[in-house]
């Protein structure tokens, strides 16, 4: 039993760490478009936020894998669906946080670097970034802990990982054991998260 | 030999006029305080000759060389190596909170001007020791006091050796006495002959240090002339209202 739930544990990092490889630079064109002054590209933007905040990912999930299928006729992958829906998912929640952080610089840093002659790009990723870096950490850690939770969706298209091997684990034994045992193996990994997320948030604590 | 010259500036936020046809100019080497009211319009003047603003209409020309013609701006190049020629200090100093001391003078002359790092920290620490503050090379802005944060703001701006320093109300966030050690600083850097436009409500500071005043309220300039003079004997009743308040 525990070997396969370290396999399943194994498939939910995989799905935890192929969102955040994607989601995470996905979300700062996002974050971009939200504010751009074209009407166009931040309206479109706010459709898929709403859309993405607005419906339940386990919908999302179901959507992703079988629309393609009754509408073109096509079938693809379940792992590469679950990872297409979660990260179009994180990445919407990521980029509010990123818009957040952005927004929240004051103006003078931007003064400052223009008076001194930065160029847009140099402000941006030489006093703006590493900024808003520091002021989104506790906001992205509750994202990424929930995201820890969220890959237990993944078995909604048939992708086993941990909660659905303890689940089948638990039915083949009678016993809710399992379950208890995948729940302390979530809480294992969120502990991880978290005192990675402490640990780059003292790293960061030298300012204010 | 003039190094700004502005000449019909107008700015507009709305249908609020806040500079309406201004126009004067600083010589190289000279000391210009621009005083007035607050809502006077002085601080949005130095924000749109230092490119901070877009102004509406109007000539500013910086070393000769026109940043906007009649309204009309130009070429980003041009905007940018113009832009090199000044220097500004902010009001709320606006140091990157994330760089040291040492760093927030280093890194535009790194990146902008294309020292080297060693060159560029060598220039840093020697405009450090001319603020008082070679021990602080090391420290965060947040460990420091308003009048440090301020001095490094300094330092930051002359480090790119502008050919002239605005002074947006310098001392307008800090308490009295830590407005006495940026005021030394500023005169420090007129004995230098460093070009200087100020925009301050130290008159007594003004008089001493500026060689020449400027005297605005509701977007225009009211009056003008040698420090000196404007600030001991006004001859606009505006500007002698204004300064009634100071001299008592």
């Amino acid at each position: 039993m525990l070997w396969a739930m370290l396999q399943g544990t194994f498939t939910s990092l995989e799905v935890f760490f192929l969102t955040l490889l994607f989601s995470i630079p996905l979300a700062l064109p996002i974050a971009f478009g939200r504010m751009s002054k074209n009407r166009a590209v931040s309206g479109f933007v706010n459709v898929y936020l709403l859309i993405m905040r607005g419906t339940p990912l386990i919908l999302q999930l179901i959507f992703v894998y079988f629309a393609p299928y009754y509408l073109l006729g096509v079938s693809y992958d379940r792992f590469i669906a679950v990872i297409i829906a979660f990260v179009i998912n994180y990445a919407a929640y990521f980029a509010e946080i990123y818009r957040g952080g952005i927004e929240s610089i004051p103006k003078g840093q931007y003064e400052a670097a223009k008076v001194l002659g930065f160029t847009k790009r140099q402000t941006f990723m030489k006093i703006v970034l590493p900024q808003v870096v520091k002021r989104i950490l506790p906001s992205s850690a509750n994202e990424v802990i929930t995201l820890v939770k969220d890959t237990a969706l993944a078995q909604t298209i048939g992708v086993a990982e941990l909660f659905r091997v303890a689940q089948n684990a638990s039915a083949r034994q009678f016993s809710t054991m399992p379950i208890f045992v995948a729940g302390v193996f979530y809480f294992a990994m969120n502990w991880v998260v978290s005192a990675g997320f402490d640990h780059a948030e003292k790293k960061l604590s030298y300012y204010r | 030999m003039e190094i700004i010259k502005v000449e019909h500036l107008s700015k507009s936020f709305g249908s609020l006029e806040v500079i309406r046809d201004i126009s004067f100019s600083v010589m190289r080497g000279e000391v210009l305080a621009i005083i007035g009211p607050s809502g006077s319009g002085k601080s949005t003047l130095l924000r749109s000759v230092t490119h901070l603003e877009k102004v509406d209409g109007g000539t500013v020309w910086i070393d000769g060389i026109a940043m906007v013609d009649g309204g009309k701006y130009a070429e980003p190049a041009t905007l940018r190596s113009i832009c090199l020629k000044i220097g500004l200090v902010f009001q709320n100093f606006n140091l990157f909170p994330h760089f040291s001391v040492l760093r927030n003078i280093s890194e535009a002359q790194v990146h902008v001007l294309g020292r080297s790092r060693a060159e560029a920290d060598e220039r840093s620490y020697r405009l450090l020791s001319k603020m008082g503050l070679a021990d602080k090379a090391d420290s965060y802005p947040c460990e420091l006091s308003g009048g440090q944060q301020q001095r490094v703001s300094i330092a930051r701006a002359l480090a790119l050796d502008p050919e002239v320093l605005f002074f947006d109300e310098p001392t307008s966030a800090l308490d009295p006495e830590l407005t006495g050690e940026i005021l030394k600083v500023i005169r420090e850097l007129a004995a230098e002959k460093m070009t200087m436009v100020i925009v301050t409500h130290e008159m007594a500071f003004a008089r001493d240090v500026a060689d020449r005043v400027i005297f605005m309220d509701g977007g225009v300039i009211i009056e003008e002339g040698k420090a000196t003079e404007v600030i001991r004997n006004p001859k606009n009743d505006r500007t002698r209202a204004f300064l009634k308040r100071f001299s008592e």
